[in-house]
């Protein structure tokens, strides 16, 4: 059952946005009010949130157009859109170099004589600069965008297999994961080490969000909503809390049997470690419960601010990175009290808003000036352009 | 499985070092250390990289490991109180590894300090290399017949937006989990200083005065935990 609605699934947007949100608070190093993000609560965050529904969206959007224009065309729009994030990519990759540069100026202290030896890649940019644009080398939180590209340059065949045989196509994207946990495959990073985000583990889950954007999840409607499910997830999602509680409170540690700890530990991020992926699938089978597609509150403008954010997710992306990076140089220039820091947070994420306020607007005009087109033209250019941002 | 042992403010000592909230540190007797205690020669390898130096002529003599040292000897008194260190900056964990056996050869500790894991993370060392050359360096320094104690990554709020510490200190805290060598926490105790408002690691200075403080506090504190780990009974609800 392949989806025919040009009707977008306002929940995609609205959870995207919301996952954009966490993702700033997140980056902005030492913020009080990360505490309420879902990593602290969990396993899984708020990138899992986004890698699946980006595997749904792009599935969605350019599952049609492989439809309707084959699978050159379609193939050849993916790699415009993963060049369109390389360039973005480097974009925020220039205001990084920007802020770290003005903070070597600025920074000195006996104490941190070790730390601040981070600054000596700028003393040579000529390899630095290169492997930055190689996506060898990352800076701290910007590991996301260049797993996004590499994920849509490998997606085309994947795509191709999906619309024919959606099981085989998954049962591959498992295989990958399975060997790259078998062999320790990653892409390579510099100075050394590997990528953050694997993208032969990470797949998976974008590779799933497809699949499930592809008829999968209407296959699965049954077992989503058996009451056997509901109750695994609620006990698998009460078990992570737990867990999730003795990081904070070192004292319930005593309570996790030693047994546990050794099945259980290191949760591997990096290679997307199975704990992390069920309890993303747990969170996922209780919120499609809880919010029905045709939920009436969607259409709410309290939930506005977040469905455009998620609807714009490339910009809003970037733009929340930028914010991270500005709200740490408030912390290290004006001042890190905590109501600074509940400022910067909910000024981030207004800012977030409006821009993508803006962004609609300035889509708005741009549809009304390419000639307030005829029926049949804008009807076919409208998935691409309200569901354009994959 | 982890002892709590929020860091204790000991009469004439600085109140500054003392700190709300921990533990700070995960702990696991340690019974070479306890031996030598009761032989009344206790001699200690500090294996670190730059953030276990100061710098400055008279650097050496207010970083931790000196300020430990001499804590310990007040503490311990008819105990003598040796502490050799084996300090360069910019080394990861498996820089360390590779000069290990020699420095244990010589100096024949009861007790290997190992402060690691800020360079690697700088590096980007690959996780897991790291871990293994951590469990490398504690069987070594158990082959040689010393206690091992880690000493994880410095909090430095300004270097944030660089550095992810955090998979570093995770896999750190699990290899001593795994391995049953305790963890002085020090980011964890920076962290809750710096919340607390008794030290501002975000100030830009060039001079000695918080650097030498923040090492004093570290060095007592840390001569407290090996005190704990090395009592002679631990408290029941001890390392299990």
């Amino acid at each position: 059952m392949v989806p025919t609605t040009t009707d977008r699934d306002l929940r995609l947007d609205l959870f995207r946005g919301l996952a954009l949100w966490l993702i700033f608070l997140d980056h902005i190093p030492s913020n009080a009010v990360s505490w309420i993000t879902i990593r602290n609560y969990g396993f899984s965050d708020a990138t899992e949130i986004f890698v699946f529904i980006s595997g749904y969206t792009v599935a969605f959007v350019y599952g049609r157009s492989m439809r309707l224009k084959g699978f050159l065309i379609a193939a050849a729009r993916m790699l415009k859109r993963a060049w369109q994030i390389y360039v973005a990519h480097i974009f925020l990759f220039a205001i990084y170099l920007a802020e770290i540069s003005y903070i070597a100026h600025s920074f000195e202290n006996p104490l941190y004589s070790e730390e601040m030896g981070v600054l000596n890649f700028l003393n040579n940019p000529d390899v630095t600069i290169i492997q930055a644009m190689l996506l060898k080398f990352k800076p701290v939180n910007m590991d996301v965008l260049p797993l996004y590209i590499v994920l849509l340059l490998g997606f085309a065949p994947f795509l191709w297999l999906l619309m024919r045989s959606p099981n085989s196509a998954l049962l591959a994207s498992g295989a990958i994961y399975s060997l790259s946990w078998l062999f320790g495959w990653n892409l390579p990073a510099w100075p050394q080490g590997v990528w953050v985000f694997n993208p032969f583990a990470w797949q998976f889950l974008f590779i799933f969000g497809a699949w499930c954007a592809l008829g999968g999840a209407a296959r699965l409607s049954r077992a989503i909503n058996s009451p056997v499910t509901l109750v695994l997830a609620i006990a698998y999602l009460l078990l992570a809390f737990f867990i999730a509680m003795t990081w904070h409170v070192p004292g319930l540690g005593a309570y996790v049997p030693t047994i546990v700890g050794e099945v259980i530990y290191p949760i591997d991020k990096t290679n997307l470690d199975v704990l992390r992926i069920l309890h993303f699938l747990a969170l996922a089978i209780i919120t499609v419960r809880l919010v029905p597609r045709d939920w009436p509150a969607l259409k709410s403008p309290w939930f506005k601010p977040a469905i455009l954010c998620g609807a714009h997710s490339l910009g809003i992306f970037c733009l929340g990175v930028f914010l991270s990076f500005a709200g740490h140089f408030v912390f290290t220039e004006v001042s890190n009290r905590v109501p600074v820091q509940i400022l910067v947070s909910v000024a981030g994420i207004a800012i977030m808003a409006g821009a993508a306020w803006l962004i609609s607007w300035y889509r708005t005009i741009e549809r009304q000036g390419s000639g307030s087109g005829s029926g049949p033209k804008t009807q076919a250019a409208k998935p691409s352009l309200a569901g354009g941002d994959t | 499985m982890f002892l709590g042992l929020a860091a204790p403010v000991h009469a004439g000592e600085p109140t500054e070092c003392g700190v709300d909230g921990g533990p700070f540190a995960v702990a696991y007797p340690l019974n070479r250390v306890k031996k030598a205690v009761a032989n009344k020669s206790l001699s200690i390898l500090v294996v670190g990289a730059g953030s276990s130096q100061l710098p400055g002529p008279n650097g050496a003599a207010h970083s931790y490991p000196a300020r430990m040292q001499q804590a310990l000897s007040k503490k311990l008194p008819g105990v003598t109180v040796s502490v050799v260190t084996d300090v360069k900056s910019r080394r990861t964990a498996a820089d360390m590894v590779k000069t290990l056996p020699a420095q244990l050869a010589t100096s024949r500790p009861a007790l290997m300090l190992w402060q690691t894991g800020t360079v690697d993370a700088m590096q980007a060392a690959d996780p897991d290399q790291f871990s293994a050359a951590l469990e490398t360096g504690i069987a070594q320094a158990r082959a040689a017949g010393a206690d091992v104690m880690f000493i994880n990554p410095q909090y430095s709020p300004r270097t944030e937006s660089m550095i992810a510490l955090g998979v570093y200190v995770e896999n750190m805290r699990w290899v001593a989990v795994q391995q049953e060598v305790p963890v002085f926490d020090r980011f964890g105790l920076m962290k809750a200083w710096s919340d607390q408002g008794t030290f501002d690691f975000y100030s830009a200075t060039k001079k000695l005065d918080m650097a030498g403080r923040v090492h004093d506090c570290i060095g007592r504190l840390l001569a407290d935990l090996v005190l704990e780990a090395a009592k002679p009974d631990l408290p029941t609800d001890g390392n299990k």
